[in-house]
């Protein structure tokens, strides 16, 4: 049975077409996926992600315990009102989810987590947790994003507060509301928790101040672009963060912080990693897709494509492939029975509107 | 919301439409229903003029964010253009799929039927509301 979030019947009203992701009936589009993209790089997209999981950890030793949980280090956060992006790994390396650290105070963190896996971090997470960090799953809360050029001053007209100015990574509170300078589309933007018998009501004020809402359809080709993960699609817990392109996200500097995962990944690093995530692009129009196998020059199996579709910004298909080491291109894919040449590239292919793709260098990585 | 399926045409049970010209050719087009059910075109491919096709074969793939779908003939034919518009606006499918967005033209091949098997506009219309039940 799914699951549906407080915006709904919102959705419905705008003539949704809806999807199940995570478990939720969530919007896919509202007319065209391809035109909500374009307005998301040229203006500003209202997206529901309330299915998305809040958990507020605190108490003492909280930063201590986060720093044994997650393989970035929250010790990096420089003053409270930051926030930090990180791989929750299980023991051998693998990724569980990836989430966004928010520190409150000494001590007070929030994290924000995925909907398909929240169940699954939660209870992990608890089963680790010392008895005085006290952790509240905060269902009471809904989120939307709110991406694009235009969303300060949206943000500014429709609801005023502390978060004006914030810069990126950093958020500001106010009673239940949250507002953080995240997300997940390559677009200056913001991410908002507020209580969720609130959440229509914000929704409402705005798209009346001129965000158009945008559905998971223009969310997935907006993060492609940008050249973010999808958690379980583009890592799961048969990947480690290395083979995931997410290596800058585990710290190693603190030789003394024994991480979960962090041996394996050590090991992982003395051998040399099996695999590599990269960028692809098709030199023209065209889609590539989710699970299709890459090919080297004599037309052996060398990878596969994590997540693949059509870039409406670069007006080309791309993805991302995860590719064996070594890495022995060119490369091509078969579409409709035709090799098609990819274009292996460095992340992100957009940012901030712009093409911002460099070619890259097939040598090992140092 | 979509717009009932005119009833100038003949539709196949696989959301293919086709329209009887003037000089004996036909156009044809995908339905209002199928273009919804694939979201965003984003290219069209129809096979070269002059291919001959088979009753029930291939004659274009539409490709869209969503799925790569084949557009199929229901009778011998030759094709004789695909509409050029759509190369550059794949999004005038979505937009008007029984009017500037049709696909191609056919001509029937000598002695086949082009009208066997195919449902009347409220037929199709009726089939899909079947297919909602």
């Amino acid at each position: 049975m799914s699951e549906r979030t407080p915006l709904y019947d919102l959705h419905r009203e705008l003539g949704a077409r809806f999807v199940d992701f995570g478990g939720y009936e969530m919007p896919l589009h509202y007319g065209s996926q391809i035109e909500e993209h374009h307005e998301v790089r040229r203006a500003a997209g209202l997206f529901d992600v309330a299915h998305m999981g809040i958990l507020d950890l605190e108490g003492p030793g909280t930063t201590a315990f986060l720093r044994r949980l997650l393989a970035n280090d929250v010790a990096r956060i420089e003053r409270d009102g930051r926030a930090l992006y990180s791989c929750l790994l299980a023991e051998d390396g693998g990724v569980l989810d990836d989430l966004i650290a928010y520190r409150r105070g000494e001590d007070r963190y929030r994290l924000v987590v995925n909907a398909a896996t929240k169940n699954k971090d939660e209870a992990w997470i608890r089963a680790r947790a010392p008895a005085s960090v006290r952790i509240t799953r905060r269902d009471d809360l809904g989120l939307l994003a709110l991406q694009g050029p235009a969303s300060p001053t949206l943000l500014r007209q429709a609801l005023p507060g502390p978060w004006d100015g914030l810069r990126p990574f950093a958020f500001a509170e106010e009673g239940d509301l949250f507002v953080a300078r995240t997300g997940y589309t390559g677009e200056d933007g913001f991410e908002i928790a507020v209580a969720a018998s609130a959440l229509e009501e914000l929704a409402r004020r705005l798209l009346a101040a001129g965000a158009r809402p945008t559905g998971l359809g223009a969310r997935d080709t907006l993060r492609l672009e940008a050249g973010l993960n999808l958690s379980g699609q583009d890592m799961d817990p048969g990947v480690n963060p290395l083979e995931s392109n997410l290596g800058w996200t585990v710290s190693f500097d603190d030789p003394e912080r024994g991480f979960i995962g962090r041996a394996a990944l050590e090991e992982a690093k003395r051998t040399g990693p099996r695999r590599r995530l990269v960028g692809v692009l098709l030199g023209r129009r065209a889609v590539l897709r989710h699970d299709q196998e890459v090919l080297d020059e004599a037309g052996r199996p060398a990878g596969r494509l994590t997540s693949g579709g059509y870039g409406p910004s670069l007006d080309r298909g791309l993805g991302f492939a995860r590719l064996d080491e070594p890495l022995r291109g060119p490369y091509h894919v078969l579409l409709h029975g035709r090799a098609e040449p990819l274009e292996l590239v460095r992340l992100p292919f957009v940012r901030r509107g712009q093409p911002a793709y460099r070619p890259l260098d097939l040598s090992p990585p140092s | 919301m979509s717009s009932p399926p005119p009833s100038d045409r003949r539709y196949t049970r696989t959301h293919e439409w086709l329209r009887a010209e003037n000089d004996g050719t036909y156009l044809l087009g995908i339905t209002d229903h199928a273009q919804s059910a694939l979201g965003d075109v984003v290219f069209v491919e129809v096979k070269p003029a002059g291919t001959a096709v088979e009753a029930g074969g291939s004659v274009a793939v539409v490709e869209s964010v969503k799925a790569a779908s084949d557009v199929y003939t229901p009778f011998a034919a030759e094709i004789v253009a695909a509409n050029a518009d759509l190369a550059q606006r794949p999004e005038v499918l979505n937009q008007d799929p029984y009017g500037e967005g049709w696909i191609l033209r056919l001509k029937p091949a000598e002695g086949s039927d082009p009208g066997a098997g195919l449902l009347d506009a409220s037929s199709y219309g009726r089939s899909l509301e079947d297919a909602h039940d």
